[in-house]
């Protein structure tokens, strides 16, 4: 009971912060308050048994995509122009369809319903099933790398092709191709002290922490998804204050390249030694001689290429936004 | 009790709609993204919603722990990995707005078709 009361709050919390990104005309506001949308969005997603989920929507939402829109903001202009209201004829169709959707949920099964549909169709099978076949006690994880592996594949390409995307539309500056993005911010926040303490403390235990979710997450909450996108947020954390070129020297673009492909590649390259080891494509129990180790050496494999490719994908679409000018 | 119960889908209608209200009626690019990103958000909402089940925990299986209930892992691994390329989709959209105001000095879409329009 107490939950559900919980949730409702912070539901309720979530229409108003949704109202207020669509209210504010200055777009600053309105991108931290989408940082706050995401945050809530996280803790509902706590609420609901959704650990793995929470952790990817915390670490995305909250932290690489208020940056990036941030950054988006730094080349558009921040004030939005008055535009035209919403006509009566709009918003009274929107509030029926509204109102439609309200009344249909009358027919769904209430919040935590055992018999609901979807409770009863392939879900008891992954569970059950997870310890005999997988036998890792993350079943998140086990669905998303073995059972639906060929979900996740298509997934890391549509990332990888987002990217492709952003570094044609951006590339490395005007005129520059992504390969030879360069910076000239020497320093970043660096003078300011407080930021440039709490990065220097942070930073270190943000990247060991996306190197633990990576490689702890058959056991907890994590996997490639969510270590990409802390990773990246520590390495921009590390950007915002000690300059992009330094961060640039670290991991230049070239390397970003390689790794946003080397990921997809790696994760297809474990289909095809599947193939050539007698199997089917994507099929991790022909890896070893003992299936289960198999399938634990198929999944290592690709969440470290999916870890690459998210953190790939991400770090070049910040750096292409930042270097813009 | 029960009609508690369906406050998430309630929820869920209301945000869905006021993803598309914004995104029909505002007429700057980056607000429209921002609308798309609280329309999909909705989406999630709606997924992470239905894996839920009464007295259930995360679905990690501990050792020794018997008779444990787990929410339904499939609507969290489609959702896990939609955040992830929502993201991605968000900066590719936010990377067309910023080179449309490089070409035409505004972001704002009637401008854009006024401009278009004349010849």
């Amino acid at each position: 009971m107490t939950t559900l009361l919980i949730g409702i709050f912070l539901l309720s919390l979530l229409v108003i912060t949704a109202i207020a990104i669509v209210r504010a005309t200055d777009l600053f506001s309105a991108v931290m308050l989408s940082g706050i949308f995401s945050l809530l969005m996280a803790l509902n997603f706590f609420l609901l048994d959704a650990a793995d989920v929470a952790l990817t929507e915390a670490a995305v939402g909250a932290g690489v995509a208020t940056v990036l829109l941030l950054a988006g903001l730094r080349l558009t202009p921040s004030t939005e122009a008055k535009g035209r209201s919403l006509r009566a004829l709009s918003i009274g169709i929107i509030a029926a369809v509204a109102l439609l959707m309200i009344y249909a949920s009358f027919g769904q099964p209430s919040l935590g319903d055992p018999l609901a549909p979807a409770q009863q169709h392939v879900a008891p099978w992954y569970i059950e099933k997870t310890p005999e076949l997988v036998d890792i006690p993350n079943i998140v994880t086990a669905v998303l790398a073995s059972f639906r592996g060929y979900d996740t594949l298509g997934e890391v390409f549509v990332v990888l092709t987002a990217g492709i995307g952003v570094m044609f539309l951006l590339g490395g500056g005007r005129g520059k191709p992504f390969s030879r993005l360069d910076s000239k911010v020497e320093e970043g926040l660096s003078r300011h002290l407080i930021p440039k303490v709490m990065a220097r403390l942070l930073v270190p235990f943000i990247l060991l922490f996306a190197l633990f979710v990576q490689f702890h997450g058959e056991y907890s909450p994590g996997g490639g998804f969510q270590a990409g996108a802390i990773f990246v947020a520590g390495i921009i954390l590390f950007s915002l204050v000690r300059g992009e070129r330094l961060t640039l020297a670290v991991i230049p673009p070239r390397v970003l390249l390689w790794m946003s492909a080397g990921g997809a590649l790696l994760y297809g390259s474990v289909g095809l030694a599947g193939i050539a080891m007698g199997g089917n494509f994507l099929e991790y129990s022909v890896l070893a001689d003992d299936p289960v180790l198999g399938q634990h050496i198929g999944i290592i494999v690709i969440e470290l290429g999916v870890g690459l490719t998210v953190t790939g994908v991400l770090l070049s679409i910040f750096h292409a936004f930042a270097a813009r000018d | 009790m029960k009609l508690l119960g369906l406050f998430n889908y309630w929820v869920f209608a209301v945000l869905l709609m006021i993803g598309l209200a914004a995104l029909i009626s505002r007429q700057n690019l980056v607000k429209k993204i921002m609308a798309l990103a609280i329309f999909q958000s909705a989406v999630f909402l709606f997924f992470i919603t239905m894996s839920k089940i009464e007295n259930g925990t995360a679905p990690i299986i501990q050792a020794g722990v018997d008779n444990q209930v787990f929410s339904n892992p499939l609507p969290q691994v489609l959702i896990l990995t939609a955040i992830v390329v929502g993201i991605s989709t968000t900066a590719l959209g936010l990377a067309i707005a910023v080179r449309l105001y490089e070409e035409y000095g505004t972001i704002e879409d009637n401008e854009i078709l006024a401009m278009d329009r004349k010849p």
